[in-house]
């Protein structure tokens, strides 16, 4: 392997929440870490540069909740063409979620994943073991094993661990590892056969509705559970006012609890459903929620109750979704808007700091798993995002690097937009 | 011909009440006036649609509305073919959007359908060109029923506009009752629904109506009734423990009737479960209508098949 280079990033706007920076810097990369961070950096002989003047430069993002799909359903997505829509998009680091075919329930599967990211590149691939032996709910995986060969945190998600007792026993037993018990918290008699939310609009469109209470009382039971146990406990897609504020009691009881929220629950409310006549882009679990649930989502932004923004990219086949409504699958991807996204509707309404963004966007993910990211401090690993604040980009899916193409966010026109990644040193060439 | 009717029909489709004008509600309505006469002829046919071609396409059992929709197209003298299968189209192996293809290859003027899921009749007529009936689309909307209703009341009662409609039943799986609630609103009239708590779709008073939770609160003072069929079939999901137990709370009967107007008029979209949501007493009886909404069914049908042929630009 060649000698990385050395990398003089001048001229940018730095932001790191982790330092608490905001400015103009060089930072200087060396051996693959961060060497130095200065307002003015001369650039060393034989060094590259990078001029980023005019742009942001920050931890590398990391979206902690993706779907790659491989192995098993390499037509909806790959390894390789997830990576290369996480670096398309501005992540430098990505956590998948288990419910491939088979799913990531051993040490095997892990490996796989990992070495069909490093044959990739572009971003580095962070799997997230299942909770239960093929996510059926009934045994708890090697996670030990899994978690030597690399897996960060473990979770059923697709599916919540719907039996309480079991859910108890992942806490404690995940615990030997420090990792989170991430949990699609979806009460399964509840959610039923429900394809939206339900609200008025589920009245109006005659479509079964999945209420609030179905992620309510499982993020509710999962806080006694953890409080009872100890245990680290992370709410995957928390979509509704109640549970944010369950997840504030939790942390007033002083529990181990994290949470994350979508773009598209941040963004849209489920009259999408109704305006965009049943487009099956506006399908996913948990469904979009009602204007109140949203609202409670960004004050919690703002507030701090959140700690990270994850996409829950979820990739189907066009010829899967579509469908009629009831009969297409939950889902929509999200490494390729959520950035510019979150910087014209978040960012730049003065809803949220940019520093704060970062933080929901790298800093925040990288303490929950526990990854050595999320920071530009002298000595970690060079991985860094640049971007655009006001350049205008209009979001096309059929120029994705995803191989699916379901987002409701086709055709909008927003402002900030990724430009380039660093990832270990290196910056990703697209091909 | 009304101030109100002076509307021309510019829609490709009827999807649903909800997107519709009442000057277009209206326009339907007294369309169908016309072509009512013709039921009474000894030869029950006029050439008006000769030539178009309406396919039928039944992705879930019907009686009712099939046969009107048939009859219609008969007496307007279309060609029709009828097309029923039950259970999704996926379930056949082949999805939605290839049997519109199909379809379209075919060169169809009208689609009428009928399918199990919300949005299917909008989805399919998105992608073909002929113009797409929704015959009920699930829980969603069934328009035609809607207009039909609508008919009956306004033969009744000479207006719509000022009536107090009560709506009495499975509010929560019923289609009628969405298309009801559109088109009574907007012509003006005042909507009470009513039913068990368990069978009411939640925010439904955001629909613009009264929310009722037992019978005789729903039935005060109203100029019509309608009951909704319980979907017996639908009662897997504990929403109400017997039959027997549903008859008492909501069962209509001539006594329970009595806090509405004396000149009530007691309507039932079809079909009826007797001694479940209706006592006979009350379905056979004279203030009952239900078999005159059938009949006006295909007037109707007929009216929109008129209006969505485009023949009436075709002649202009």
């Amino acid at each position: 392997m060649t000698s990385l280079p050395t990398l003089l990033i001048h001229g940018g706007r730095v932001v790191d929440p982790s330092q608490d920076l905001d400015g103009r810097y060089d930072v200087l990369l060396e051996d693959g870490a961060v060497a130095k961070i200065d307002g003015r950096i001369a650039r060393p002989k034989g060094a590259q540069a990078i001029d980023a003047g005019g742009l942001v430069v920050t931890p590398g993002l990391i979206d902690m909740h993706v779907h790659l799909r491989e192995p098993g359903q390499e037509y909806k997505e790959t390894v390789r063409t997830g990576a290369m829509a996480a670096s398309a998009g501005g992540f430098t680091a990505v956590a998948c979620m288990a419910n491939t075919v088979p799913a990531n329930d051993s040490r095997s599967i892990t490996e796989h994943i990992l070495l069909e990211a490093r044959r990739a590149g572009f971003a580095r691939v962070h799997p997230i073991g299942a909770v239960t032996k093929g996510l059926e709910g009934q045994e708890l995986t090697e996670m030990g094993e899994m978690v030597r060969a690399g897996a960060v945190a473990v979770s059923d998600d697709g599916k919540p661990v719907m039996n309480a007792e079991l859910m108890r026993r992942a806490l404690l037993y995940a615990r030997h590892f420090d990792i989170p018990v991430i949990q699609h918290a979806e009460d399964l008699n509840l959610s039923a056969k429900g394809v939206m939310h339900e609200g008025e609009w589920s009245t109006r469109l005659g479509l079964a509705g999945i209420p609030g209470s179905a992620e309510d009382v499982m993020v509710a039971r999962d806080l006694l559970l953890t409080e009872d146990t100890g245990g680290k406990y992370h709410v995957a897609h928390l979509s509704t006012a109640r549970s944010l504020d369950l997840v504030r009691w939790g942390r007033s009881r002083g529990l181990n609890v994290t949470c994350e929220v979508t773009p598209h629950h941040l963004l849209l409310t489920d009259e999408e459903v109704a305006r965009t006549k049943f487009s099956t882009c506006c399908k996913m679990k948990p469904p979009l929620r009602s204007e109140r649930d949203r609202e409670a989502l960004v004050q919690g932004l703002a507030d701090g109750s959140i700690d990270c923004i994850a996409s829950d990219h979820a990739p189907h086949h066009p010829d899967e979704k579509d469908v009629e409504f009831n009969a297409a699958p939950f889902g929509i991807l999200g490494l390729e808007t959520t950035l510019s996204l979150c910087l014209d509707r978040l960012v730049r309404p003065g809803i949220l700091t940019l520093s704060r963004l970062v933080e929901l966007l790298s800093t925040g993910p990288a303490r929950i798993l526990n990854l050595p990211a999320g920071t530009l401090k002298p000595g970690s690993p060079a991985d860094l995002s640049l971007f655009h604040l006001e350049d205008e980009v209009t979001i096309l899916a059929a120029q994705f690097r995803s191989k699916s193409r379901n987002t409701p966010f086709d055709g909008w026109t927003l402002h900030g937009r990724p430009v380039t990644t660093i990832v270990g040193g290196r910056e990703v060439a697209l091909g | 011909m009304t101030a109100a009717s002076a509307t021309r029909w510019t829609r490709k489709d009827l999807l649903g009440i909800a997107e519709l004008f009442p000057e277009e509600i209206a326009l339907i309505l007294d369309t169908a006036e016309s072509f009512s006469e013709i039921a009474e002829r000894p030869i029950k046919k006029v050439p008006t649609l000769r030539g178009k071609t309406v396919l039928n396409l039944f992705f879930e059992a019907s009686t009712r509305t099939r046969s009107s929709f048939e009859i219609a197209e008969k007496r307007l003298s279309a060609d029709n073919i009828n097309f029923s299968t039950s259970g999704s189209s996926l379930e056949k192996g082949e999805t939605l959007v290839d049997t519109a293809l199909n379809l379209q290859a075919m060169a169809p003027d009208l689609v009428v359908i009928r399918h199990g899921a919300p949005g299917v009749p909008q989805m399919l007529a998105e992608r073909i060109e002929a113009g797409v009936i929704n015959a009920g689309d699930g829980a969603h909307e069934h328009p035609t029923q809607a207009l039909l209703d609508a008919f009956t009341i306004r033969r009744h009662k000479k207006r719509i506009a000022g009536l107090r409609v009560a709506i009495i039943g499975d509010i929560e799986h019923s289609r009628v009752v969405r298309s009801n609630i559109h088109l009574l609103t907007k012509m003006g009239a005042s909507v009470v629904v009513g039913g068990p708590r368990t069978l009411m779709p939640v925010e439904m008073e955001k629909m613009g109506v009264d929310v009722a939770y037992s019978l005789h609160e729903a039935v005060r003072d109203a100029d019509v009734v309608m009951m909704l069929r319980v979907q017996l079939e639908r009662q897997g999901r504990m929403a109400f423990p017997s039959v027997r137990e549903y008859f008492q709370l909501f069962g209509l009967t001539t006594e329970r009737l009595k806090g509405a107007k004396d000149d009530v008029i007691v309507m039932h979209p079809g079909p009826m479960n007797r001694g479940v949501e209706i006592a006979s007493e009350v379905a056979d009886g004279p203030i009952s209508v239900i078999l005159e909404q059938v009949a006006h069914g295909v007037s109707v049908r007929m009216a929109i098949l008129y209006l969505l042929s485009g023949v009436h630009d075709e002649v202009a």
